[in-house]
């Protein structure tokens, strides 16, 4: 177990970069601490995958250091830095048995036969694969393949830590929420360092404590869920995280307050400071379930348009139109909704502030 | 689901069926036909149930070419399998190096049989072949090298020249089935610490299984059916060392026009490659598939 250090790392995949777009990791510098759950969360094409890459050695980054407990293991390949790595897909050594297959990697560090044993015992008890332990691991289902690709990724219990690119694609929805919570269970037991790469950010925000999402080759932030969700420090993270993401309206300031198109929307005193002294493009954000609906006006309600209604199930999403701006409110179950005009409610202490897409309060 | 009662849509199968029995069936029957009679010209022929099949059976000639013949196609898989791997192993993976060893690999796959019985002949000669001339110089021999020679010189040439001639197709599909394998089992075989020759073992030779079975298939059956090759070096000779099968069968049927006897032994050597190809395939399906008790 160790702890892993980015030290301005920058890959780009062609020869001589020059422009940023021409890299695929911009300039990151980044730590994961031992024994953290992490998830790497962002849009397809991202750099996820390439910075996992990076961790594991299987990439050699084109700038910078990769750092293991402060030792610098940038020129060394995978198999010397004792990492571990499951894919997307599950990789499997067809003609061998599942034992086999989990005991490869011991096997090829040359781990005695006793404690191989002992180890592809426990690790096939966690992943239920016990009672095919002897079977042909090519003639198994999909997610039992994958599995097995799990399960040779925690077999060594002294890795520096567990990597997983995405290992959930191929497996059915109620398996994935049992593998997940199986993932989770032996961080919770292993205290293993894991990073886990995913687009999906419910698989993000319940399997990690602390995200990174990432945006064209950049972190944008790195925090826990909450914080992910209640402070997009990034107009990206706001609209990727969330579903459906947070409103943005384009404004401008008037004292302590913001007006976009000749409507004004009161705002935290300390947030108008911070805005007026950022200065730049500015933009209000506010998240839909933070949106207060009525059905009639009140002193401080914005008048809208309602255009559409989505049934979510325990909760109905709102669409609604100010002066051209589409607005997305949540509207709890149970709760009358407006027909046709609706006065939605910015609350102060939710309502945030973006200069240049970057939040300043 | 409904029957159609119009089944006007079969006929559209007739040129197929067409063309297979004028390029198979018919030949094929006619073949039947000659093996059972005894002709003795057109028109005159003797209805002689299994004769000639016992005949053929017992027929020690053809005993001694049956061995032969699986002496030498054994041989022939047994070099050309294992160097194509090799060969396709060690090719380039990507750029200019690629196309270069494909175009290489594909020259020998475009000549003629006979044109490439002639190429080697010239090469053994021992008067200006460049081959004949080497070893003759080195001195190393008692008998001067030339393949008509000895029985052993004439089996190095044809062997030769079969591998030349036929490694690269066995080099192109090992090629074909390497370049198959997602790099995901590459990077797991890193992350897992697993050796080069782990790596082939568990990863490259498994996936390589069907394209190895085509390649085994092919080269057994056409080796097995080996004509051009020895009959341009030597005819079938020294001696009677290198008649194959086919050497055998020609000789018999336009030689001695010995149609009855010819015929029963086309269907034997028809029946023998049928088997073995079935063999092997069945055998190459089959490996490494099974539960296994550890």
């Amino acid at each position: 177990m160790a702890r892993i250090e980015f030290d301005q790392i920058a890959h780009a995949y062609y020869p001589n970069p020059k422009a940023p777009s021409d890299f695929a990791l911009k300039e990151i510098n980044a730590v994961w601490e031992d024994g953290g759950a992490y998830a790497l969360l962002g849009p397809s094409g991202c750099g996820k995958t390439t910075l996992l890459n990076v961790i594991s050695g299987l990439l050699k980054p084109s700038r910078g250091r990769v750092l293991y407990d402060g030792t610098d293991v940038t020129a060394l390949p995978p198999e010397k830095r004792n990492i571990a790595q499951v894919f997307q897909f599950p990789v499997l050594y067809d003609t061998m048995s599942v034992f086999d297959n989990l005991a490869f990697p011991l096997k090829n560090r040359g781990f005695n036969r006793a404690d191989t044993i002992q180890r592809v015992k426990e690790v096939a008890e966690i992943l239920d694969l016990t009672p095919d332990l002897n079977k042909k691991a090519a003639g198994l289902s999909a997610d039992a393949k994958q599995k097995i690709s799990l399960g040779r990724g925690l077999v060594r219990s002294d890795v520096a830590a567990v990597l997983f690119d995405e290992p959930l694609t191929v497996i059915d929805p109620h398996l994935k929420w049992h593998l997940r919570r199986k993932l989770k269970e032996i961080h919770e037991q292993l205290r293993l360092t894991m990073i886990y790469v995913t687009h999906d950010q419910v698989e993000a925000l319940t399997f990690a404590d602390q995200v990174i999402l990432m945006y064209e080759g950049e972190i944008v932030q790195i925090g826990t869920p909450e914080a992910l969700f209640e402070n997009p420090q990034h107009k990206f993270v706001g609209y990727f995280i969330g579903s459906p993401g947070m409103n943005f309206l384009p404004c401008t300031l008037e004292g302590q307050a913001a007006r976009v198109d000749g409507v004004t929307i009161d705002l935290a005193p300390e947030t108008a400071a911070r805005g007026a002294a950022a200065g730049g493009v500015l933009e209000l954000g506010i998240r839909p379930m933070h949106l207060e609906v009525h059905g009639a006006a009140f002193e401080g309600g914005v008048p809208v348009t309602v255009k559409a209604l989505e049934d979510q199930g325990s909760f109905k999403i709102l669409t609604a139109a100010l002066n051209g701006h589409m607005i997305r409110a949540r509207v709890p179950e149970g709760r009358p909704v407006p027909q046709h005009k609706a006065w939605l409610k910015f609350p102060p202490s939710r309502t945030k502030l973006f200069a240049d897409e970057r939040l300043v309060g | 689901m409904e029957k159609w009662a119009d089944n006007r849509a079969w006929y559209l199968v007739l040129p197929v069926f067409v063309v297979v029995a004028f390029s198979a069936i018919i030949p094929l029957m006619t073949v039947v036909n000659y093996s059972v009679q005894d002709i003795f010209g057109p028109g005159n022929a003797v209805f002689v149930g299994t004769e000639w099949f016992k005949q053929m059976l017992t027929d020690y000639r053809l005993h001694d070419a049956l061995w032969r013949q699986f002496i030498f196609s054994g041989l022939v898989l047994l070099i050309e399998i294992p160097l194509g791997i090799l060969i396709a192993l060690a090719m380039p993976k990507k750029g200019w190096g690629v196309s270069a060893c494909l175009v290489t690999l594909a020259i020998p796959l475009l000549i003629p049989w006979n044109v490439i019985g002639t190429i080697w002949i010239i090469f053994t000669r021992p008067d200006i072949g460049l081959f004949g001339v080497g070893i003759n110089s080195l001195g190393l021999l008692d008998v001067p090298f030339d393949h008509t020679a000895r029985p052993s010189y004439a089996w190095i040439t044809l062997m030769a020249m079969e591998i030349w001639h036929w490694t690269p197709l066995v080099a192109l599909l090992c090629y074909a089935g390497l370049r198959a394998i997602p790099e995901a089992y590459y990077q797991a075989a890193k992350i897992d610490g697993a050796s080069a020759w782990a790596v082939f073992r568990y990863i490259q030779l498994p996936k390589m299984r069907g394209v190895l079975t085509i390649a085994v298939l092919l080269r057994w059956m056409d080796s097995f059916l080996i004509y051009a090759e020895p009959f341009a070096l030597t005819g079938g000779g020294p001696g009677n060392s290198t008649t194959f099968l086919s050497i055998y069968l020609v000789k018999l049927a336009t030689g001695q026009f010995d149609l009855g006897p010819a015929a029963a032994f086309s269907l034997i050597y028809f029946l023998i490659v049928l088997l073995f190809c079935f063999i092997f395939y069945q055998a190459l399906l089959n490996v490494g598939k099974g539960e296994k008790i550890s």
